[in-house]
């Protein structure tokens, strides 16, 4: 009976798998196709194979530093989530205080609030600011929604963390910083390598923000992407292949993080 | 309990300040506008409530409310179970399971709108593989043409999407569950279901808080994948709040009124997810006293 | 209820070459039908995965398990009737006290007044009948082990309950009461019951045979008497009793015992030829002897505490820089100082001869 019910949960498992990677799949095949043959013909597999739009680009300097300034305001937006969200989840999850329970409402509020209210004071306040079309204003902008994640997720993994650890590192004489990054850290990989996905992923898909406060220097990916869409009608080969580079970066790093995923977390408070 | 200290405010100040940054000021300025008649950058007229009235007698909005709730109700039926039973099947060790995680991952990593241009191809009964393969099976699909299917076809795409975020926070919480219970179970002769229903649902329950709460609000902003899939059509069928929104502050430049609108919608999420919020805490916690047993 | 048989071995690698590679080396015993038994040892010795083998969470990588001589090694925990205890208290959060009691009894089609009978009757054993309709997930570390202990004890029909060191996290002053508790719960059930502990005291107050464990071997099986007596191990003597054994290496010959060149024995038929051993005897049957008499060590004490009922004499062969002697000495005689000169006494009707760790004699 175990080998059968077994079974049965690894054909759910390969349907699933089977219909998560079908439109991916999609994707690859349209991005070695001609523009022609993706809009003229249903093939399973590429008929008149090219490497045509991957090197548009890679030659293309928009194309690629699109890329990189991604890369860039992605990775400032993760280091700063993480690191203003480490103390204050280690306080939920360790201290009352006034009001305590509000603010973490509150910053959950923060992740509802729908990015197309915000476009218009945002643009009018990173303007204000002078930092439009900077890796910083992206970087920023998308502390509105992945803070309060970081904060979220952290403090779940904190609070299963027991609080005797913390008392017999303060008796033997660590001070709170030294026991927070050499001791507290360390016992919280786990959960720092899940927030760290959340954050790098939430930024890294997101185009309204991303699009409204670059224009030049900074733009991202997800912004270079909508220019395949043109009076002469879209470039679906170079999208599908700017869309298959997309998924590297990331897919990097759950690789990085799947131990960390799997090791689990119970949530303590929510 | 936890102890009391307030200089717990010290740790939290830097992720009040930099959500403030981003939260605060850009608010006060919807609401600035909402009370005003904006008539050129120079000319504005305070107009009090006038704007929120007007928002409130919408016919399109309230479509768009309905549509919207439909869309994310179902989104939390599909998603959520079908995000557990993947987590339940997932490989808890080895190779395979770091393979599934990233075949599950890839999904999420994909640009909104690359996902949205995928689905338009990926549907089209000529040359994507799920609108033939749908034609080959005799259906007359058709995703442009037919409210019901473009409706469906979001949905699905929703459900591709993103039941891999539920399903990775189900994965991380189930691993989280020490041994000695599954073993406790199998020595107290439960089923399979009752090791589902007593051991893995119960502790499961904070992620699938973080789950269902993620999953209702960004479905309840959905923007950029239907807009590309649909353009909101055909007709309105898959116009949702906030592409009606844009199509206000962007297309037809009402600053007032898109104002009033943002917020009447930001109170709307609040609001929903406060009582979502409240209800499953209490689900989760309610005392069993008085209950029957023996 | 059930006799358990078990002639097995468990190996870490599918082709196990060194000792090192078992978890269990090979062993045969048996736990007789309504016996209290302990499997005694530290940490890593191999006791919770022989606790496993038992219960059917863990299948023996060679040899069986047999339950009144039906060989059960292929069977679930549950086809096996087991019940188990785990170091920390696993209890279903969902559910009330009642229910968690009750949830063993109704996976197996219990009928409704007999679940009732009986968790009713195991509250009142355990001292839960307050608590019964409390949602359990609020209580405290020992009432949540106390549920666990109630579920593994709901069933009357077990063939054996198993305790995998379920008094780690009781407060001591909890522990003595629920180890009696558990203790009278055995004579009123008459239950087959094997407890993992490594807690020596609480092996030898719960158990009447204990089997001691080290390095995936069990070294002996006894009562508390025969663990303190007569060790077979140097193992057990060095694990049980407080202080343990002493040890002193020895050299047998032609004209008897001798430790460190000085004579102490007779030759003996059990101890013939020439030899290396090891003698050992506990502290508490070495005694103050007059100078120079014969089977008697000159030592120096090096520390002399007191330890309350008794005084524990630390003492070195010779000037001190020999090896290590341990005496209990009664408060009533005299006692003596540190850096002193004493002759001890080690060799006597408790003493016991050990060659390659093993008794000899």
């Amino acid at each position: 009976m175990d080998e059968r019910r077994f079974k049965k949960r690894t054909i759910f498992l390969i349907l699933y798998l089977v219909f998560a990677i079908l439109p991916v799949y999609w994707m690859i095949n349209m991005s070695f196709k001609t523009n022609e043959e993706i809009l003229s013909t249903f093939s399973l597999w590429p008929q008149h194979f090219t490497w045509a739009h991957y090197k548009t680009i890679f030659t293309d300097e928009s194309w690629y530093s699109g890329y990189i300034n991604s890369m860039i305001y992605v990775a400032i937006n993760t280091v700063i989530s993480l690191a203003v969200a480490l103390p204050a989840a280690y306080a939920f999850s360790r201290y009352s205080f006034l009001g305590d329970k509000h603010v973490f409402f509150w910053l959950l509020t923060n992740r509802m609030t729908p990015p197309a209210v915000f476009l218009l004071p945002f643009f009018q306040l990173y303007t204000t600011l002078g930092l439009m079309d900077t890796h910083v204003a992206v970087a920023l902008a998308h502390l509105l929604f992945n803070v309060p994640l970081a904060v979220w997720i952290l403090e779940g993994f904190m609070s299963g963390i027991p609080r005797e650890i913390d008392e017999t590192a303060y008796i033997d004489g660590y001070s709170f910083p030294r026991f927070f990054l050499t001791i507290f850290v360390p016992l919280i990989k786990a959960g720092i390598g899940v927030a760290a996905f959340f954050c790098f992923m939430f930024s890294w898909v997101e185009l309204l923000m991303a699009r409204t406060l670059t224009s030049v220097d900074a733009k991202p990916i997800v912004a270079v992407m909508t220019r395949t869409v043109s009076a002469s009608g879209m470039d679906w080969g170079v999208l599908a292949a700017a869309g298959v580079l997309t998924i590297v970066p990331g897919a990097i790093v759950i690789w990085f993080v799947r131990h960390y995923i799997a090791k689990g977390f119970a949530m303590g408070r929510v | 309990m936890k102890p009391v200290n307030q200089k717990a405010w010290l740790l939290i100040l830097p992720v009040v300040l930099c959500v403030a940054f981003s939260a605060i000021l850009p608010l006060m300025t919807v609401v600035n506008y909402s009370v005003q008649d904006i008539i050129s950058p120079e000319r504005r007229v305070f107009v009090g409530t006038e704007w929120f009235k007007a928002v409130m007698r919408d016919d399109d909005l309230q479509g768009a409310l309905l549509r919207q709730m439909g869309f994310s109700i179902s989104v939390l039926l599909v998603e959520i179970p079908l995000g557990i039973a993947l987590a339940l099947s997932m490989p808890a060790k080895g190779w395979k399971s770091s393979a599934v995680l990233v075949l599950v991952a890839i999904s999420l990593l994909i640009p909104w709108n690359v996902v949205g241009t995928i689905w338009q191809i990926y549907g089209r009964t000529d040359i994507g593989l799920l609108g033939a393969t749908l034609a080959k099976l005799g259906f007359e699909y058709s995703y442009t043409g037919n409210a019901t299917h473009a409706w469906l076809t979001v949905l699905l795409m929703d459900v591709w999407h993103w039941t891999p975020l539920v399903a990775l926070l189900c994965y991380a919480g189930l691993r989280a569950i020490p041994d000695a219970y599954y073993q406790a179970a199998s020595i107290d002769g439960a089923s399979k279901f009752a090791v589902f229903r007593y051991i893995q649902l119960p502790k499961l329950r904070g992620v699938l808080m973080i789950a269902v709460l993620l999953r209702f609000m960004d479905s309840f902003m959905i923007y950029t994948e239907p807009f590309v899939l649909t353009g909101g059509g055909p007709g309105n069928a898959t116009t949702f709040l906030s592409q009606y929104l844009t199509q206000k502050a962007v297309g037809q430049f009402d600053l007032g009124p898109a104002a009033a609108f943002s917020l009447i919608y930001f109170l709307i999420i609040l609001l929903l997810c406060f009582i979502l919020y409240n209800w499953m805490q209490r689900v989760g916690t309610r005392d069993n006293s008085g209950g029957n047993h023996g | 209820m059930a006799r358990i048989d078990l002639e097995l071995a468990h190996a870490y690698k599918p082709h196990p070459q060194r000792d090192e590679d078992y978890a269990l080396l090979p062993l045969k015993m048996t736990f007789n039908d309504g016996g209290a038994y302990a499997l005694l040892g530290p940490s890593g010795c191999g006791k919770t995965t022989l606790l496993n083998i038992v219960s059917g969470l863990v299948k023996p990588s060679q040899g069986g398990v047999k339950f009144d001589g039906a060989d059960v090694t292929g069977r679930t925990p549950q086809q096996r009737n087991i019940a188990q205890v785990f170091q920390f208290p696993v209890i279903y959060d969902t559910m009330t006290v009642a229910e968690n009691l009750a949830f063993p009894l109704r996976n197996r089609g219990v009928a409704a007044d007999k679940i009732k009978q009986r968790v009713g009757k195991i509250a009142e054993m355990l001292e839960l009948n307050g608590q019964l309709n409390m949602r359990s997930a609020g209580l405290a570390a020992d009432a949540k082990q106390k549920i666990s202990l109630g579920r593994g004890l709901v069933r009357e029909d077990v063939s054996a309950v198993l305790f995998d060191e379920p008094l780690t996290v009781i407060d001591p002053h909890l522990k003595w009461q629920l180890r009696r508790k558990l203790k009278q719960i055995h004579q009123e059930l008459k239950l087959t019951l094997i407890y993992v502990t490594h807690d020596q005291v609480e092996a030898l107050t719960f158990a009447e045979q204990v089997v001691v464990m080290t390095r995936g071997r069990a070294v002996q099986i006894g009562s508390a008497s025969a663990l303190f007596e007569k060790p077979q191990h140097t193992f057990v003597g060095h694990f049980i009793g407080s202080p343990g054994m002493n040890f002193l290496a020895a050299q047998v010959n032609a004209s008897g015992v001798s430790i460190a060149g000085k004579r102490v024995m007779e030759a003996n038929l059990k101890l013939n030829g020439d030899d290396a051993i090891t003698l050992g005897v506990r502290p508490e049957y070495v005694t103050l002897a007059a100078p120079e008499t014969f089977g008697a060590l000159p030592a120096t004490v090096t520390q002399a505490q007191d330890i309350g009922t008794y005084w524990l004499i630390t003492a070195h062969v010779g000037n001190g820089d020999g090896a290590l002697i341990r005496a209990r000495l009664n408060p009533e005689q005299n006692i003596p100082h540190v850096d002193e000169v004493v002759w001890l006494n080690i060799v006597g009707q408790h003493t016991c001869f050990y060659r390659n760790e093993e008794l000899i004699a």
